[in-house]
């Protein structure tokens, strides 16, 4: 999967969470939990989710790698190397 | 025959609207089967039968309105049910009918007015929501039945902008608010708070969630609000008048039913009940919140998800504010907040640390409890918050 594949993963998964957003205009510095405001249960809804779609094992430890799209971006690349 | 009565919701709720039944004179049915879809201001909720049997008549048409208490329907029992009936006499006792009479009445203009209606499901949702008179509707499809074209057209005429739930849904968001109105409003006429607070000390119970997730698969893995539920619920146990109704005096409750504060995106708030949630443990407790949160978010309950529950939590969760004080849910007794942990410096056996602490509230009725009731569970509670191991 290329940088851009996974970007419009997660839209697309963050799109599902929270119907009523617009995930695509996240800037890549935002917390994506506050600026589309999700709480932590949808939050671990988001990344089973992306687990599952996208084969990627998250371990609690790792929740802080995910708060921006920018560092969940490269964190996901990193794994899939 | 088994009088089939529609339940209350919520104290919030005095009636619905009957789109659907689900089950027909001669069906069998046993506990848990839906029998009707109702459209409420908490969404389209399906009913639930508790009783085994078959169903003899069905009285209500679809498309009525039918105040909480009416009897929908009735019900020809089988011999498990009589039996169950004998044991536990109370079963029926607890089904409150304030305005019996009145009730009554109102069923009867209600069958007189109705009359069959032949009317698609999406056709009756939609008149329902946007308050349309499906009587006063030609249809247009087979057998002349309404369609949703129908009631688009019908809706037209009136001047306004169709809706559907499935679409985003303005109507829905304000039905909810007036429910949580009115809920909030006889709350603060009618029961005299007390509050209490008490800053409990978290590191221990979110070190034992780190090490329980570290060896869960992701889909597995238990959010600090379900350790919560578990530990109000065990502190519970030893608090039965904290776990109770107040109706004409204090009503004690057998269950721990925990009523969980979910937020709508939308706006507003739907409060789904856990079960027994002494007798389940954490895992449970967790397996309970994903099935219902995601339900409740979507607003598809059963009528068993939003009735009997016997005290509330509310969460504020991280990154919120700090201390929440809640409005207890009548006709309940207690309500348990749960504000935003944070990293605090906190004093210890002479010694300054770094500890996760979030501040725990009870609002307590007055008429029910004194403070130093809930002052002694929220003790408790922080006990059980200690040894999250032995819950």
């Amino acid at each position: 999967m290329s940088e851009e594949e996974i970007t419009q993963t997660i839209f697309q998964l963050l799109k599902k969470i929270a119907p009523d957003t617009e995930p695509s205009t996240l800037k890549p510095d935002e917390n994506i939990r506050e600026t589309l405001d999700i709480d932590s249960f949808d939050t671990l809804q988001f990344l089973v989710s992306v687990n599952e779609k996208m084969g990627i094992e998250i371990p609690e430890a790792d929740y802080g790698k995910t708060s921006t799209l920018k560092i969940l971006v490269d964190y996901l690349l990193g794994k899939m190397k | 025959m088994i009088e089939f009565l529609m339940p209350s919701l919520g104290a919030d709720m005095e009636a619905g609207t009957l789109v659907e039944w689900r089950k027909k004179p001669g069906d069998t049915v046993k506990r848990g089967d839906i029998i009707a879809e109702v459209e409420t201001q908490k969404g389209l909720i399906e009913i639930e039968v508790f009783d085994e049997g078959v169903i003899g008549e069905l009285l209500i048409k679809e498309g009525a309105k039918i105040p909480v208490g009416t009897v929908m329907a009735l019900i020809n029992p089988s011999g498990a049910t009589l039996e169950r009936k004998e044991i536990t006499p109370e079963q029926t006792a607890i089904v409150i009918q304030p305005t019996e009479e009145k009730i009554i009445e109102k069923v009867r203009e209600e069958k007189l007015e109705a009359r069959t209606i032949k009317a698609s499901p999406l056709a009756k949702r939609m008149a329902a929501e946007n308050k349309i008179d499906l009587s006063q509707i030609q249809g247009t499809g087979e057998e002349d039945a309404i369609t949703k074209g129908d009631v688009e057209n019908a809706n037209a005429q009136k001047g306004k902008k169709i809706t559907n739930s499935e679409e985003k849904n303005i109507p829905q968001v304000q039905a909810i608010r007036s429910a949580v109105a009115a809920a909030m409003s006889k709350s603060n006429r009618e029961i005299p708070h007390y509050y209490l607070e008490k800053r409990i000390d978290m590191t221990k119970a979110l070190a034992w969630l780190g090490e329980t997730n570290h060896k869960l698969p992701i889909q597995k893995r238990l959010l600090p609000a379900a350790l919560l539920i578990k530990s109000v619920a065990q502190s519970l146990v030893d608090f039965p008048n904290l776990n109770a109704t107040w109706d004409n005096g204090l009503q004690l409750k057998k269950e721990i039913n925990i009523g969980f504060v979910v937020s709508l995106r939308g706006g507003g708030i739907i409060i789904p009940t856990i079960h027994n949630a002494n007798l389940k443990n954490t895992s449970e407790i967790m397996e309970a919140l994903n099935d219902i949160i995601p339900r409740a978010r979507a607003m598809k309950l059963r009528s068993s998800d939003l009735s009997d529950s016997t005290i509330t939590i509310t969460s504020l969760g991280e990154g919120g504010a700090d201390v929440v004080f809640g409005v207890i849910y009548p006709p309940q007794v207690a309500i348990i907040g749960f504000g935003g942990s944070s990293q605090q410096a906190v004093v210890e056996n002479g010694m300054l640390g770094i500890r996760h602490v979030f501040t725990v509230t009870l609002a307590g009725d007055h008429r029910a409890t004194d403070g130093l009731t809930g002052s002694d569970f929220l003790v408790t509670l922080n006990k059980h918050l200690q040894n999250p191991e032995s819950l």
